[in-house]
């Protein structure tokens, strides 16, 4: 009896000690410290943790930028091994700001250790339709190609289509640019590997598309083949229309 | 876009960018030295960030060249001293955790007063402590206990064990590769490997690696590439990421990736013009004179936002870095021209040499004992 009276009073205890840190964070949601006490809390209360799923995406809902509230999530996951509902979060989160950096950071990290990717390409695509200068749905799909692909020269011409499509409707959005030139770069190919996309920015620049970001690309194509003056020309083109650049420009030019 | 043509035209129309157009040194200072004083109710959401606030304000204040009366500093010392944990770093505020943030906060705001006794409230065992502890196999950090762990971490124990000479191999094994797979395809870095390409986080990345000395895991070329391209054609300020806002904090964290570049390629044989950064630093003073001050002291995101310390705090630190490339470049009046920062430690350059000298003559005398039994 005196042990079961004991159980009581520490249940009851820390079932006023949890309410405390509700009340707390939600004076103070970057609390870091409360946030690290209620686990403690929790983890002796030993209870279902479906409430406390539900009382943050309350918080996120409120706070979505704060890193406590997403750690916190983090933490439940990992100590009841359930990311059932993690995906309609961030997606939630997302839907009333598509850049949130922690929301993008958690889907992430849940998709990783989860192996949930089957329609996340479908998810990204949705994102593009609805806003293609989304660099942050650009980025994941990198994400998502990197860690379900490996980045041979078939998986970049495929990435490299895909881009060339979204660079056609918008050729002054840095993000598919960057999207192009990055999968090239980072996994250290060379652009003569991909005469196709070399073609699509010539025909680009015979349309007469007014893109600095095309005029780079062209840029380093034509360093990388050795036609220095074809480069130069365009770093002169730069330096006019893009001039904020100015500096880094004339850098470029030097390097020649 | 269209806030801040409001004002460049306003501008033109009635002087043109050589006249004169002050930096309100009187205002801000004004502004600073009350905040330091006291804060009203409303800073509830920082309570956790005391040691930001004195950093953030101590910093801006000796960036204006104007100093702070030996009492303050006195206080400020207690109060910095009532948040250094018994096991070691500095919390958010008493009775709350050690943080690697606050900490840096912290160690920083110390390193930004300018009498050499308050640097020894700091703990510097403890703190060697707290940051192995914080370190982890893969060689990231944790901010906190059973904290989240992002490239900040890094970049704040590697300034702070190298501004106290506690820095050690095994505090940083393993780091830098940690941190070079938080490079991006875009150049920039993200707050973990697979995150977006961040100003915050690309600085911190950057910063960190310098301090370890491990910068040849770095794509530069891709890296300078992203930055160059943050700066915004129309505004002049910094974006933090592609396709997003200007904002006025990343004159700092954004600017501040240049200098550390430039210390890069010096390194190397290199076409670099030393005499300025790569970005252009005209354009970004002139979104922080025009478009970044708060008419009654402070400054500020972007026009229509609020004052606050920290936008203060990041706002001069990146006038500052714009001004202060080997030739001077000072953009709307002369008498505008800030004091220097250090590129990598973000406080004032006369602090840091004189932080630096106590700081080696602490590891060579007690200090010893620390680097021989861990």
């Amino acid at each position: 009896k005196q042990w079961y009276q004991r159980r009581v009073a520490i249940t009851a205890g820390s079932e006023r000690a949890l309410k405390l840190t509700t009340d707390a964070i939600d004076l103070n949601t970057a609390n870091y410290t409360v946030w690290h006490y209620r686990r403690e809390i929790l983890k002796a209360l030993k209870c279902d943790l479906e409430d406390e799923f539900r009382f943050t995406a309350q918080v996120i809902e409120s706070q979505p930028k704060s890193y406590q509230v997403w750690h916190h999530r983090r933490c439940l996951i990992q100590m009841t091994k359930d990311p059932s509902r993690e995906l309609g979060l961030t997606e939630s989160t997302l839907s009333d700001d598509a850049k949130n950096y922690h929301a993008w950071d958690h889907r992430q990290w849940v998709l990783e250790q989860y192996g949930l990717w089957d329609g996340e390409f479908d998810y990204i695509e949705m994102l593009l339709q609805r806003d293609l200068r989304n660099n942050s749905a650009w980025n994941h799909r990198y994400f998502v190609v990197n860690s379900t692909d490996k980045w041979n020269h078939e998986t970049v011409k495929k990435e490299l289509e895909y881009a060339a499509k979204y660079i056609r409707k918008a050729p002054n959005n840095e993000s598919s640019w960057n999207y192009a030139n990055g999968i090239i770069k980072k996994n250290k190919f060379s652009y003569d590997e991909f005469p196709e996309f070399i073609d699509f920015c010539i025909k680009l620049d015979e349309d007469k598309i007014l893109s600095p970001f095309l005029y780079s690309t062209l840029a380093d194509i034509y360093q990388a083949s050795g036609k220095s003056k074809r480069a130069h020309e365009l770093y002169e083109k730069l330096k006019e229309c893009d001039s904020i650049r100015e500096k880094y420009w004339i850098y470029k030019q030097n390097l020649l | 876009e269209s806030s801040v043509e409001k004002i460049y035209s306003a501008c033109m129309g009635k002087t043109r960018f050589n006249d004169t157009f002050p930096l309100n040194k009187q205002r801000h200072l004004a502004y600073l030295h009350k905040g330091l004083k006291k804060l009203s109710v409303n800073f509830e959401c920082l309570d956790s960030s005391r040691p930001w606030l004195c950093f953030w304000i101590l910093h801006s204040i000796n960036l204006l060249g104007d100093s702070i009366p030996k009492s303050h500093q006195l206080l400020i010392k207690e109060f910095l001293l009532s948040v250094q944990h018994p096991t070691g770093g500095f919390c958010g505020n008493v009775n709350q955790l050690p943080h690697l943030a606050t900490t840096y906060a912290a160690v920083s705001a110390v390193f930004s007063l300018d009498h050499e006794e308050c640097y020894e409230l700091i703990n510097r065992e403890n703190l060697k402590r707290f940051l192995l502890a914080m370190h982890n196999n893969d060689g990231s950090f944790t901010m906190h206990l059973d904290g989240e762990v992002d490239v900040r971490g890094a970049y704040c124990a590697a300034v702070v064990s190298t501004l106290c000479s506690i820095k050690s191999d095994e505090m940083f094994h393993n780091t830098a590769q940690w941190i070079a797979q938080c490079q991006t395809y875009e150049g920039g870095f993200g707050s973990r490997p697979g995150t977006e390409a961040h100003g915050g986080y690309t600085y911190c990345a950057l910063a960190a690696l310098i301090l370890l000395g491990e910068t040849r895991c770095i794509n530069l070329p891709l890296l300078l590439d992203w930055a160059c391209h943050r700066q915004m054609r129309f505004e002049g300020g910094f974006q933090g990421r592609t396709n997003k806002l200007v904002d006025g904090c990343y004159s700092f964290w954004q600017g501040g990736i240049f200098p550390l570049i430039h210390h890069i390629l010096e390194g190397e044989k290199s076409t670099l013009d030393r005499s300025s950064w790569l970005f252009h630093q005209q354009a970004l003073q002139e979104f922080i004179l025009y478009c970044c001050q708060c008419p009654s002291g402070g400054l500020v995101d972007k026009p229509g936002k609020s004052r606050d310390f920290y936008h203060s705090c990041y706002c001069l630190s990146g006038l500052s870095l714009a001004q202060h490339s080997r030739e001077k470049v000072v953009v709307g009046d002369a008498a505008n021209l800030i004091k220097p920062t250090h590129p990598v430690f973000n406080v004032v350059l006369e602090n840091v040499e004189k932080v630096l000298v106590w700081s080696a003559s602490q590891s060579k005398t007690n200090g010893n004992k620390i680097v021989e039994n861990d």
